[in-house]
This record gives structure tokens, sequence and C-alpha cells, in this order.
């Protein structure tokens, strides 16, 4: 990038900043991503290359643990994300493709609920209230949580699509005497898809993310990927933790990856 | 709060309009149930009774806000003085949230100028390279964090290995370390907004102060920064916010000394205080906190449109 000294957009040392500042976000994560092949027990010293701590993580004395908080994880982001998005596309279609009415700010405002309280806020609450109400806490407390949570985070590029689709489509459809349940399954949702898989994968991402929340509903004994991986990190760092969080980390880039193509094929076309 | 409104109108229509309360009543189930009941029984359990390890008993008390701000002593009967335990660790909070948003903005303005300036078609893939890792588990960057940070870590190697300093730098467990975390959990809230702004900026109004004399930085300070004000303020208001009420980076690196809201918080649940009424009054006040800042900068960002 060449900068001209006479550009007047250009300022010195913006780019250095910026690039420092990718330093930082990526440093820890390459960091640990490299020891995580590391042959060595101790986590300071390198000892050369090794898939020692992925054989062990799947296969060593903690591995059931892990596979059963693994399992339950990806149960719950799959249930959760499934829930929050089917309830995020019905509440979009009904706040943009549905008139203006009453509660409208009102339903608004409950939809953006979640992104406004502070994360443990919304987990104290969630604990007092399964409390209140004598539910025994288990996987399916962390599963009404996490798809509580995860609705907004669906429901902004879900609603972000729809607001970009024009209704003459649904219009022609009508015109030829479709009827609104066909224009909304045979029109409407397929040309809503890339908002619709951005949303699930958001919304999958961040309940997977999730440890606070979970923290506080899930009942004694049940782990979720986080939660093992913060009961064990209170004992100390260990290259075995390191080759599960490359592997996560994995997951998750693969999926935002994913969801950044949907998104920019479909603004080509 | 901006509603959506599309700008054409024509996606905005009352197609399924017999069908609206059919359409919103999942979403206002769950969110009412799981959301909104949940903040309220809680402002309920912050007046009732503790019950000793964990839970209440359904008796009205001011106890937990009595706790929370007067103390009374070892048998609760001296005069009331004010109790600075507490309001110690939610200014706390506030400081470190306040530090962490400046580390943000001063790394995080010059980057989301950076990269709106760039030809618009490699513009994404910069948003896309500052966002990855927030899609990453808070979880594992913040122990990567602390892992780099390590007296005996990659980063205190580095430094000696190239003889900047001779013995390692302690670095976790201090105020920086939370800082430094902190930035690191939200930096992309901040470069977004701002990005956002910087991208609708009009450079021929910096053109125009170039040939009025004005030299760069004073066409920075006078010009730029007053029109992309909103973005700004939207960047330090999504970073301040989560960073006041954050656990993870407080509580894996900054130790016992550094204790902030979020760790407060949780000891009343899962540790060892089972104090709930005094969880849910601190969580309150701390949603109280974040209401009042939302509020004032929802009426800002009312008052900046209409001037626009």
């Amino acid at each position: 990038m060449p900068s001209n000294s006479f550009d007047i957009k250009s300022y010195r040392g913006f780019q250095a900043i910026t690039i420092l500042c990718l330093i930082i976000l990526y440093a820890p994560l390459i960091v640990v991503m490299i020891y995580s092949f590391n042959a060595s027990k101790s986590i300071t010293v390198w000892e050369g290359l090794s898939l020692r701590w992925y054989a062990d993580v799947f296969t060593g004395p903690e591995s059931g643990k892990f596979k059963l908080a693994a399992w339950n994880s990806f149960l719950i982001a799959t249930i959760a994300a499934t829930v929050a998005t089917t309830i995020a596309t019905l509440a979009a279609t009904g706040m943009i493709r549905a008139g203006k009415f009453r509660l409208r700010n009102l339903s608004y405002g409950l939809i953006s609920l979640p992104l406004m309280v502070p994360e443990i806020v919304t987990a104290v609450a969630t604990l007092i209230f399964f409390n209140a109400i004598a539910f025994e806490r288990g996987l399916m407390t962390i599963l009404l949580a996490h798809i509580a949570f995860c609705i907004p985070f669906a429901y902004l590029p879900i609603s972000a699509r729809m607001q970009g689709i024009e209704d003459s489509y649904e219009q022609a459809a009508l015109d030829l005497y479709a009827t609104k349940r066909q224009a909304f399954t045979k029109i409407l949702m397929p040309l809503m898809m890339p908002g619709i898989i951005s949303g699930f994968l958001l919304a999958f991402i961040v309940s997977l993310d999730d440890f606070i929340i979970t923290n506080f509903v899930k009942g004694a004994g049940v782990e979720t990927l986080p939660t093992a991986i913060f009961g064990a990190v209170k004992q100390g760092i260990k290259p075995n933790i390191m080759a599960i969080s490359t592997m996560l980390l994995g997951v998750s880039v693969v999926m935002v990856t994913i969801s950044y193509f949907i998104s920019k094929k479909d603004q080509k076309s | 709060m901006a509603s959506g409104a599309a700008s054409g109108g024509s996606a905005n229509t009352d197609t399924y309009e017999e069908a609206r309360s059919w359409l919103l009543l999942p979403a206002w189930v769950t969110l009412v149930a799981l959301s909104l009941i949940p903040v309220l029984l809680m402002l309920v359990y912050s007046f009732l009774t503790k019950e000793f390890r964990g839970g209440v008993i359904w008796e009205f008390s001011l106890a937990a806000y009595d706790q929370f701000f007067f103390d009374r002593g070892l048998f609760g009967d001296d005069p009331a003085t004010l109790e600075w335990t507490y309001i110690t660790i939610f200014w706390r909070s506030i400081w470190q949230a306040g530090a962490a948003t400046l580390l943000s903005l001063l790394i995080g303005f010059p980057t989301a100028y950076f990269i709106a300036t760039r030809p618009e078609t490699s513009r994404p893939i910069w948003v896309f390279l500052v966002t990855i890792p927030y899609w990453v588990n808070l979880l594992i960057r913040t122990v990567s964090m602390k892992f780099l940070l390590r007296d005996q870590g990659p980063l205190n190697d580095l430094l000696i290995g190239l003889g900047l300093i001779d013995s390692p730098l302690h670095m976790v467990n201090t105020n920086f370390a939370v800082q430094l975390g902190l930035f690191y959990s939200y930096l992309p809230f901040m470069v977004l907004p701002i990005y956002a702004a910087v991208e609708r900026y009009n450079f021929a109004l910096s053109e125009a102060a170039a040939d009025l004399y004005a030299s760069k930085w004073t066409t920075l300070r006078r010009v730029l920064l007053p029109s992309v004000k909103p973005g700004v303020i939207a960047g330090c208001i999504l970073v301040f916010v989560p960073s006041l009420g954050a656990f993870l980076a407080p509580d894996l690196l900054g130790g016992a000394k550094n204790f902030m809201i979020g760790s407060l918080i949780e000891e009343q649940f899962k540790g060892n205080a089972g104090n709930w009424p005094f969880g849910a009054a601190a969580s309150m006040i701390l949603l109280t906190m974040v209401l009042i800042i939302l509020m004032i900068f929802a009426r800002q960002q009312a008052r900046a449109e209409r001037e626009v």
C-alpha cells in the first residue's frame, strides 16, 4: 500500500497502529495454537511437533469428561440456534411484513432486551427465575436460557435481509392466486435463506461461546465445553486444554468464514 | 433506538397483517418468560431475606441494599457509616472499564479510520480480519491472553530474547492485564461503529479544510472528529458497558486484588458468600447504571439525528 504524503486521507502512524491492532488480536491465539502441538508435558518448554495432546483429548484420562461436555455444547447450540432462528424469522416477518402496529417499538425493545442487559445480570436473573419456579437445574435450564439470548443475534441478520427484499415477488405470487402461506413458504423463505443461515450460525456460535450464563444455570455435574475448560484452567493451563481450545477456535473460524462468504456471494448476485 | 425502517418503504408491507400476532407470539412468550420476568424477579429477590447457603426467605428486607451502602459495625448496632468495600469495587470496575475503553479508542480509532480509507473492494476483508477473533470463544481468548502474558510466557521470552528486558515483566494479576483482557474482549465493538461513521464521512470537507491551510491534525480534530462523533460515542458505549460487568477477564487475568463487579456478583451465587439478595441488589445497581448510560446515549443519538 503506497502512502501518498499529499493524500489528505492518510495519517502517518495509522497503518502501523492497524498492524499492531491485528498483532494484539491474533498473537495470543496463534501462540496457543502453536503450543497445542508441543510434544512437551510442560507448557514453557518447546520439545518439537507432536499430536500427542490431541490424542490425549480423545483418549486420555480426561477424555470422557471432555467428550460429554462437547456433546452437551453442540447439542445445546444446535437446538438453541434452531429454535431461536425459527422464532426470530417469524418475529421479523411480523415486524417488517405485517404493517404498522402499536406494540412495534415495545416488541423491538423486547427482542433487543438480552443485548442491553449485561450478561452477568441475565445470568443472575435467569438463575433466580428457575429457582423461583422450582425448575430443577440441568441441561434443560441451559437450553432455555440459551434460546432466549440467541434470539436477538439470529434476529439482526434476518431482519436486515428481509428489509432488503422488495415485496413485489410476494405480490406477484399473490396476484397469481398463491395463498399467503404459499407466498411465505415458497417465495419469501427461499429469498430469506442467506439471512436465515447467517442468523443460525451467529446464534450457534454465541451459544457455543457462552460461559457466564451457562455457569449460573447449569445443574451440578452438568458441563458444557466452556464450563469444563474454565474448571480445568483454574488448576492451571495444561497442554490438552490448548488442544481443545485450538479445535474449538477452528470451529468458530470456519463458521464465521462460511457466514462471511454466504453474505458476500449474496451481495454480488 | 432505530427501529430499522427501510428507506424505500417497499420492504415494510402489511402482507401478513392478519397473522401478525401469531408471528410475534413465540418471541413475546420466550422473551417475556425468560428475559423480562427474570429481571423483575431479580428486583423482587433483592428485597428479600437471605437464606444461608443460597436461596431466599420470602420476607421483605432492605438488608441487601443496607449491606451495600452502610457499615453498622461487627454486631450491626453501631451508628451507620458509609460502607466503602462495595463502592470501591464498583468504582474500580468503572475505572477499569474506562481505561479499557480509552485503550480501545486509541487503537480502534486509527484502525477503523485506516480500514475505512482502503479501496472499497478490500474493506470487507479488513473488517473480517478485525471481527474474526471476536467470534472465537471469549474464555479461550482470555486464557490465551493469560498464557501469552505469564512470567515464563512467550511474550516475556521474546522481550528477554530481544534484550529489551533482563528479568520477566510481571503482567498477570495486574490492572494492566485486566484492561488488556477487556480491550481484547470488546475491541471490534469500538472499530465497527467508527468504521461505519468514517465510511459515510464526506472527505470533501477535509479537502476544504486543507485548502484553507488547516494542517492535517487540525483537520482531523476540528473537521473529521466532530462529524464522526456519534460513531465514536457508540463505540465507547459498546466497549464500556460489557466491560463494566465482565467476569472472565478480571477473574482470570486480575486475581483477587483486582476484584470487579462481575466477580462480586458471581461470588454471591457460585462462590462462598452465598447471599442471593445481596447478589440481586448488586446486579440491580449494575443494571441501573447500564440503563442510565444507554438512555443518555439514545437521547444523544436522537438529537444528533435531528441535527443532521
